[in-house]
């Protein structure tokens, strides 16, 4: 699973608000309305600026918060194809799983707004393209590329119909 | 090897044996959604073709986010709702019963041992009742549904000891927003929190949700206590069920154990816009604050409604503050009621609005203005939390919050006690 885009960059304790108001998630199941506000209090004109593949990559404790769901599909529905994080909040980081959104721990303190990334999730490997230089990876637990390989957890229940890890 | 709660229960619920960073398929007792969450797990359920629900008198769904729904598109939502509740045969906890994290253990649904999985953040509140309890997402509630089950990764444990007793006027809110000030917002991430000492059995089972409770705010999966007589009687007239106490082993090997006196702990406020951000009330007196918030899964149980009514009994609140009181409960509305609680409350100038979420995350009933300062009694303080990025919040115990709402200023309730 190879991964390439360019970086966004944001700070540490990224919560569940920032990355979708709750003033927006409670109204609609209709995640494309969800998606033109993301990171809206941290960077108003993110959602506009973001290309399909794009990385979000932050600081420590991504995604702390609220449990829901709408996080990382807003993301995922605003174009994001992975988040490069220090550390990530737990709930948020297996709603992302779960949903089919990479997620990618590894030391994201040189890497710069713009810069050009490839990851390959399977090989744990991260490159900056644009300084020419690799960034080792935290792997994913077995189980957890499992879920991510098949598709997101909904999909690896519709193939087995329980828990197959 | 001795094992922590944690292991404890989820070797049980697995039928493994099993310690920290082992991997478990669990069974789990109880399931609740609400009405942020249970919308998406219900597609999900349908992305996974579900075909019924596992044990479906094991699970609730709660509308208290959005209760009654101040909007079209959220009215849609809660119908989605209750239609697969009904469809389904699961029960549906409807507007005005109050929020989810005080019904599920009012009602009966959990006890000590339980293994519970909710969709909100705020699952780990039931742990004060000796329950592994802990948040996840919607597709992840969808797969509890359906299976019966859930993956857990087994958490190590952080212990806090807390001796001393506190002293008056200082509450188990400000004991709790000091702990998190200690170790910050990430400082249990991925791992399970043990509240213990002198300074936790001494507070009511009221007292320890308010702990429990912010354990995610530090992070953790789960914020676990341990069993006592006095969380016996609170359980045994909750509910039927029969439930296991379950107890650390002296011998558990614990990623960290902190210790604290907490004698001297002071009044704390969390300034905006963090959790961590805790202060001693003393930094910040003399705030001027625009609304006061009593009520919330945190603080708006019948013993905080009855603190802030010993501080505001024959005062008015400030003229230039709104006071907004959510009960978590109808049931505490109604024990409110009979002890006189809510008459003191409302004379004294509070707006009594329907047991649920509403103010704290910014669906309706009280949302702040631009530049405006409120007090609270919730958990989170997030820019934007309570649907106005340009509020500001502090956290605080109910008693704070009430003697800031009659000076119309941040202020230190051991002034009123």
């Amino acid at each position: 699973m190879e991964l390439r885009g360019k970086a966004h960059c944001f700070g540490n304790d990224v919560n569940t608000d920032y990355i979708i108001s709750g003033k927006y998630k409670f109204k609609t199941l209709d995640m494309r309305e969800l998606a033109k506000h993301v990171m809206e209090d941290l960077d108003p004109e993110f959602a506009e600026r973001v290309q399909p593949g794009d990385f979000v990559v932050a600081g420590s404790n991504f995604g702390c918060g609220s449990s829901r769901e709408q996080a990382p599909l807003a993301l995922l529905n605003a174009g994001v194809g992975a988040v490069l994080a220090k550390s990530f909040a737990r709930i948020f980081y297996r709603n992302a799983i779960n949903t089919g959104l990479p997620v990618v721990v590894c030391d994201t303190s040189q890497i710069n707004a713009g810069d050009e990334l490839v990851v390959d999730l399977k090989d744990g490997m991260l490159k900056n393209v644009t300084q020419g230089r690799e960034i080792p990876v935290q792997p994913l637990p077995s189980i957890m590329l499992k879920i991510l390989s098949d598709g997101g957890l909904a999909e690896h229940f519709r193939k087995y119909g329980t828990f197959n890890l | 090897m001795g094992k922590t709660i944690a292991e404890k229960i989820l070797s049980k619920k697995s039928g493994q044996n099993v310690f920290a960073n082992d991997i478990v398929v669990a069974d789990v007792d109880f399931r609740m959604g609400q009405d942020g969450t249970s919308p998406l797990a219900i597609r999900a359920y349908q992305a996974m073709k579900g075909e019924g629900i596992c044990s479906p008198e094991r699970a609730a769904l709660v509308i208290d986010h959005s209760a009654p729904s101040p909007l079209e598109g959220v009215s849609a939502l809660h119908t989605l709702m209750r239609e697969f509740a009904q469809g389904k045969g699961i029960r549906l906890y409807d507007i005005g019963e109050g929020v989810c994290h005080q019904l599920i253990p009012e009602k009966g649904h959990v006890g000590p041992g339980s293994l519970v999985v909710g969709a909100d953040s705020h699952t780990c509140t039931y742990g004060a009742l000796n329950a592994f309890a802990t948040g996840v997402g919607s597709t992840d509630l969808a797969a509890a549904l359906i299976s019966g089950k859930m993956w857990f990764k087994v958490p190590e444990t952080i212990k806090f000891i807390c001796h001393g007793r506190l002293p008056l006027g200082v509450y188990s809110k400000d004991l709790i927003l000091f702990l998190i000030n200690q170790v910050t917002a990430d400082g249990v991430t991925y791992m399970a929190a043990e509240y213990t000492g002198e300074a936790i059995s001494q507070l009511s089972v009221d007292a320890r949700f308010t702990i429990s409770n912010m354990a995610i705010e530090m992070g953790a999966k789960v914020g676990l206590m341990e069993a006592d007589d006095k969380v016996m009687e609170w359980v045994r007239a909750h509910s039927d069920n029969k439930f296991e106490t379950v107890k650390a082993d002296a011998d558990a090997e614990y990623f960290a154990v902190k210790e604290y006196d907490v004698s001297d702990l002071t009044p704390y406020v969390a300034k905006p816009h963090r959790v961590d951000n805790g202060v001693p009330v003393g930094d910040v007196a003399g705030t001027p604050i625009q609304q006061a918030v009593l009520g919330t899964c945190t603080n708006g149980r019948l013993e905080d409604l009855t603190i802030a009514a010993q501080v505001l009994e024959g005062r008015k609140i400030h003229p230039d503050v709104r006071f907004i009181v959510a009960p978590a409960s109808r049931q505490i509305y109604l024990d409110a009621m009979d002890a006189g609680v809510l008459k003191t409350l409302v004379q004294a100038g509070a707006a009594v609005v329907t047991p649920g979420c509403g103010p704290c995350v910014g669906t309706h009933n009280g949302v702040p203005s631009d530049g405006e300062n409120v007090i609270s009694t919730a958990n989170r303080n997030f820019k934007g939390r309570m649907a106005n990025s340009n509020a500001f919040i502090y956290l605080a115990s109910p008693a704070t919050v009430a003697a800031s709402a009659v000076k119309g200023e941040i202020t230190d309730p051991r002034e009123f006690l």
